[in-house]
């Protein structure tokens, strides 16, 4: 029997729908502050910025059921973990690639040796060795148990180059709230940009979520398939 | 033949001289054309999104599809 949840519910996609659009329409048409260098170009952080954000909440998702499984082996928690943290990384990947075309009108470069970008490229290149790893490994149980342990490694690596290691005030970085610099909220997050600011986060959260519960729902299909 | 050619040359460079020589301060024609003003930004964000309900139908098409698939792995594992 194929497991129906909230998944196959459709309400919340419907809500995604809502948001995104919302936040296309506001996020052109709405007032940003005017600021040297970043112009316009600060409209990105409604799309830009929630690539990364729907990063970590969807693998923060696989996280939790990766520890689960280890607490539990269920197949499903397996499923779960694996689909979410694919569907992290493909945003994962669109974040670099946005990231790099704001940088080059605005920093001046394709790639700077900013710390939250190569922290970034290694987070990614951990959860691309995710990847390898489970598609190594024949034998499901011991795949769904290595790549559970594996993935906590991945998340704390992530969190490390991505929150920690640019915050310090040790590091140079040209990120706003990164290496000692002021944060978008302290200066320049006017309540104009939050009215999109918040929506977007939701909308872009739900998109991710939508694509990774149509990677589950596959998944538990085939090995439905594959069980019987 | 000569005179002709003459001729037609001269009343061509006459004719692009007169129609230099008309006004061509027409005012602008106003139109209702909210498309084209502000930097023609209203255009863009039709493209997005023109584009993001193509993703979103796209999407609810490909969930359909694994619903039917879910419904039919059922009913054939009930008979």
């Amino acid at each position: 029997m194929i497991k129906r949840d909230i998944f196959s519910k459709s309400w919340w996609k419907y809500l995604c729908i809502i948001f995104l659009t919302y936040t296309v329409i506001a996020g052109f048409l709405m007032p940003v502050p005017a600021l040297e260098i970043l112009h316009e170009t600060i409209r990105n952080l409604y799309f830009h910025v929630c690539m990364w954000f729907s990063m970590m909440f969807i693998l923060t998702v696989s996280l939790v059921y990766s520890l689960k499984y280890l607490n539990k082996p269920n197949e499903d928690y397996d499923i779960i973990a694996s689909q979410s943290s694919y569907t992290g990384l493909m945003f994962g990947v669109l974040g670099l690639a946005t990231g790099s075309l704001w940088a080059r009108y605005t920093w001046g470069a394709w790639w700077t040796n900013d710390p939250k970008l190569n922290g970034a490229a290694i987070a990614l290149l951990s959860y691309f060795a995710y990847v390898v790893l489970r598609n190594a490994m024949d034998d499901e149980q011991k795949r769904a148990r290595i790549s559970a342990v594996y993935n906590i490694f991945a998340y704390a690596m992530m969190m490390v180059f991505i929150m920690i290691y640019p915050r310090l005030k040790e590091v140079d970085s040209l990120h706003p709230g990164n290496g000692g610099n002021p944060g978008f909220n302290q200066y320049d997050l006017d309540s104009h940009m939050r009215l999109v600011f918040y929506p977007a986060v939701i909308g872009w959260l739900l998109l991710c979520s939508w694509i990774a519960s149509i990677n589950i729902r596959t998944e538990r299909i085939k090995r439905h398939l594959a069980n019987q | 033949m000569r005179k002709i050619r003459f001729i037609s040359i001269v009343m061509f460079l006459l004719c692009s001289v007169f129609m230099q020589a008309q006004p061509v301060s027409n005012p602008p024609v106003e139109m209702a054309d909210g498309m084209r003003s502000d930097g023609k930004i209203y255009v863009v964000v039709g493209v997005l999104v023109i584009i993001l309900f193509g993703v979103f139908a796209y999407l609810m098409s490909i969930d359909r599809k694994v619903s039917r698939i879910e419904k039919n792995i059922e009913e054939l594992s009930k008979k």
